[in-house]
């Protein structure tokens, strides 16, 4: 009873399974093969990233949230500024986006730690609402409806600069994604983090066994906050701009249903919804530009009916008698 | 002054009979349903329309208003929403979001998405001074009317609720869904009874508003923190809840896009945040309902 | 002279208009194997939950160790060492009962806050999980999901748990609840077999553990407490025959339970 065989179980769970490094390889192979697409990729990138921020949140602890942009546009806002004003540097401005969407995320996640879900969903939804009409009424910093224009930035470690074609954003973007999504990884299979699904599956227990599920919630909220950042201050960086719609409800509405598509809970399901997501969204926009909204929210109609988890196996769309 | 508090109440009822039917159907199904403002937008656009293609007068949109919401939500309900009163609050956000995209989009694809004008009947616009000065009192008519009508219903709703039996029933089944059912009590019928009222009241809501909160096809979007505010904050488990929630969202709100127009909708929110966490399960609320 | 682990004085809770608990005065004696028992409703449960820190009492004192816990966190209380079980299985259904026992292990260890370890790499966790799992006879379905564990696996997960917290005051609320009787033995067991210096409070309906178990019994009715005594007390005790089984009965339960 040396432990050995639980350890191994448990280890098991934790490996590195082989299609993954494959996955990341393509990734990072795609602007090179693809140079056309890189500004896609590039997107895929950062979207991909503002979703594994929403799983530690929602898949991992449970909290449904409608104002995750709040970060993701704090960040962005953060970056820009940052480029704008001190200096053009690329990481010196993510650090910086970084930082600024952490201490945001500190101060927000005091509101989630207790309440039903509607309050964490109000509360969410209200910190994102706050921070749109914060940007827009300040204007003087912010640019306010126009958007914070003319964000030139330097050479990513001084030696690669940003190229036309988008290729060194592309990598750039894909970087930090690889780099955020190794430690998030880690953390996930940590105490840490397993006790993070607990709380997800039980409150109740989870506090009768010992943890302390406030401030973990508020760790993980913290956290995710700080990723979703870093993918803010990626978008303004490589985009040149930071417009008030990285506040926007629709950002928080995309995200969610991005990690929903994919599959809360596995990491993964941030990055394969972002694909899907993305792609999806650029072939219906030019068939239907304006209305894209109405066949994403039929989508997101039919995916609840027919039950999320049975969305990836379409044998059982039709079959009756299945408790959802 | 005296003006901003008679118009923030004005705001406030307007508020609470289109929040109403969000609060009765969060506590009674649990189900947080956040397309309520589409039913609303619905009651708005029907008597635009009415009005302008059909010169239907104001007064008769009204019960129309009314009407074609609640059927929209009696059928939903029973197709769409029933499956889902168990699943996980997650599931019931992303439908109901996703019901909210697919209007939006269709109002916007069948109407166009300018601002729609409102023609009110000649006794309707106007508007009485009171008193002078510093207490000076501006009562817009059509303000008037709304508090009237917003009160009305709100008498009338208190009645039903506490002298008839659909009310009790609507009561039992808010307290506790299994032991209802288990004492006779349809909770089918009155899920669906319910779910349509609410929305019929929502719809009566948009089409009142339509002049004071202007009515475009991101109505639903626009307004649905509003309506969750008084959810939230009012509590679901007894009327006057809503109704003190609305009040002072509306108050707080007008009051603070007049005296601090600079930061407008940021006071409401950060009030609304504080509340939440001061007290998570609303100002008014009975019980312990997470 | 044994001194007193845990202590409830002058305990109230009120909901409303209902007063849950009234005044319930409790001492848990070091070693104690002490059982409380009552109707359905006499607010045993509700006791438990005030004990740990899941409600807040209106008013009374709670005392671990001595020290105050009345307004203490229920995980702060659990760290001290005061454990329980639920009645209704809290379980973590998407985990594995070797994950529950490990990550619960974990931080009752003081390593369940690292976040750069994958759960598994510490050796003191992972022995201790399987004395667990093989204690409580889980082994063979440590990696099932525990939403698909049959009923009874998931009551020893539920009291497997409460152990992984080196508990030093237990309380345990009704554990056979609903399990079946071929199983019923494994848990009777384990709960036997606990440490002497362990405290444990048990609820129960089954009079026959509770006698065969107990050393002293608090009888609570109505969220009051009736009496306290030993279990011969009890069992002669008439007013305890009333609220069980109304006057006119002439069942001795002390025959029954040494039958």
């Amino acid at each position: 009873m040396s432990g050995e065989r639980a350890q191994a179980a448990l280890l098991r769970a934790a490996r590195w399974k082989p299609w993954e490094p494959v996955l990341w390889l393509l990734a990072f192979a795609s602007p090179l093969l693809l140079s056309q697409y890189s500004a896609i990729v590039n997107e895929i990138a950062i979207v991909a990233l503002f979703a594994v921020s929403l799983d530690l949140v929602l898949g991992y602890t449970g909290i449904v949230s409608l104002g995750h942009a709040a970060f993701f546009g704090f960040g962005a806002y953060s970056a820009a500024l940052f480029a704008k004003h001190v200096m053009p540097d690329p990481l010196a401005g993510l650090a910086v986006g970084i930082v600024a969407a952490t201490v945001l995320g500190a101060v927000a996640s005091l509101t989630v730690q207790r309440g039903s879900d509607l309050t964490r969903l109000m509360v969410t939804l209200g910190v994102a609402l706050i921070l749109l009409e914060l940007a827009n009424k300040l204007d003087w910093l912010t640019g306010g409806a126009d958007g914070l224009q003319g964000v030139i930035m330097g050479p990513v470690l001084g030696r690669f600069e940003f190229d036309l074609m988008g290729r060194t954003a592309a990598w750039y973007s894909l970087s930090v994604l690889l780099l955020c999504f190794l430690l998030v990884r880690r953390f996930a299979r940590s105490p840490f983090g397993v006790s993070l699904e607990a709380i997800r599956d039980n409150r109740l227990r989870a506090m009768a066994v010992g943890i302390p599920v406030g401030s973990r919630v508020a760790i993980a909220y913290t956290v995710a906050a700080a990723l979703a950042g870093a993918a803010g201050a990626l978008l303004a960086q490589t985009t040149g701009f930071a417009s008030l719609d990285v506040f926007e409800f629709h950002r928080s509405a995309d995200v969610l249903l991005i990690l929903v598509v994919g599959g809360t809970g596995w990491l993964y399901g941030g990055v394969l919804g972002a694909i899907v997501f993305k792609l999806m969204q650029d072939f219906l926009s030019a068939i239907t530009p304006q209305y894209w909204t109405f066949w994403l929210g039929l989508f997101l109609v039919v995916l609840v009916l027919v039950g999320r988890d049975r969305l990836l196996k379409p044998w059982t769309w039709f079959r009756r008698g299945r408790a959802a | 002054m005296l003006t901003i508090l008679f118009d923030g109440i004005a705001y406030g009822m307007l508020l609470f009979i289109l929040a109403l039917g969000l609060a009765v159907t969060m506590g009674l199904m649990n189900f947080i349903n956040l397309a309520h403002g589409a039913f609303a937008m619905a009651g708005g656009y029907v008597t635009v329309l009415l009005m302008q293609r059909a010169d239907v007068p104001f007064l008769v949109c009204l019960p129309i208003a009314f009407i074609v919401p609640a059927l929209l939500g009696a059928v939903l309900e029973r197709t769409l929403y029933r499956p889902l009163y168990n699943k996980p609050h997650l599931d019931q956000v992303l439908f109901s979001i996703g019901l909210t995209f697919m209007a939006v989009a269709a109002v916007d694809y069948f109407v166009g998405s300018t601002q729609q004008i409102i023609q009110l009947p000649e006794w309707l616009r106007g508007r009485t001074e009171l008193a002078a000065g510093d207490w000076r009192l501006g009562m817009g008519h059509y303000r008037l009317f709304i508090i009237a009508v917003c009160a009305a219903l709100t008498v009338a709703l208190q009645y039903v609720l506490s002298h008839t039996r659909f009310g009790s029933r609507l009561r039992a089944a808010v307290d506790d869904q299994r032991v209802a059912a288990g004492l006779g009590i349809n909770v089918n019928v009155v899920f669906l009874a319910t779910f349509a009222f609410g929305s019929g009241l929502a719809g009566l809501g948009g089409a009142l508003g339509a002049e004071v909160l202007g009515l475009d096809p991101t109505f639903p979007l626009k307004f649905m923190i509003y309506f969750l505010i008084v959810v939230a904050v009012g509590g679901t488990s007894s009327i006057t809840g809503p109704l003190l929630a609305a009040l002072l969202l509306g108050i707080a709100d007008v009051a603070g896009k007049y005296y601090i127009p600079k930061l407008g909708a940021f006071i409401v929110y950060t009030l609304m945040i504080a509340i939440l966490i001061w007290r998570p399960q609303g100002l008014f609320s009975r019980g312990a309902k997470a | 002279m044994s001194d007193i682990v845990l202590s409830a004085q002058g305990l109230v809770k009120r909901f409303g208009g209902i007063t849950a608990t009234s005044n319930v005065t409790l001492d848990l004696q070091r070693g104690a194997r002490h059982a409380l028992i009552g109707p359905n409703g006499a607010g045993k449960t509700t006791l438990i939950n005030l004990l740990t820190g899941v409600l807040d009492p209106t008013e009374g004192r709670i005392t671990l160790e001595g020290r105050d816990i009345t307004r203490m966190a229920p995980h702060r209380r659990v760290r001290m060492g005061l454990v329980r079980t639920f009645q209704i299985n809290q379980l973590f259904p998407s985990m594995t009962p070797l994950q529950t026992l490990a990550f619960v292990t974990s931080q009752q260890r003081g390593v369940g806050a690292r976040f750069w370890q994958a759960l598994g790499r510490d050796r003191g966790v992972t022995e201790r999980c399987e004395q667990l799992l093989e204690q409580f006879r889980l082994s063979e379905v440590m990696d099932q999901r525990t939403e698909h564990l049959a009923y009874g696996k998931r009551r020893l997960l539920e009291i497997a748990i409460a152990l992984a917290c080196e508990p030093r005051v237990l309380l345990l609320d009704e554990p056979v609840a609903g399990v079946p009787a071929g199983e019923r033995e494994e848990i009777l067991q384990t709960v036997a077999a606990l440490p002497a210096d362990v405290s444990v409070l048990l609820i129960e309906h089954d009079m026959d553990l509770v006698f065969s178990f107990a050393n002293r019994m608090t009888v609570l009715v109505n969220g009051a407490v009736l009496t306290e005594g030993t279990p011969e007390e009890i069992a002669a005790d008439h007013r305890v025959r009333e609220v069980y089984l109304g006057t006119g009965e002439s069942h001795r339960p002390a025959e029954v339970a040494h039958a």
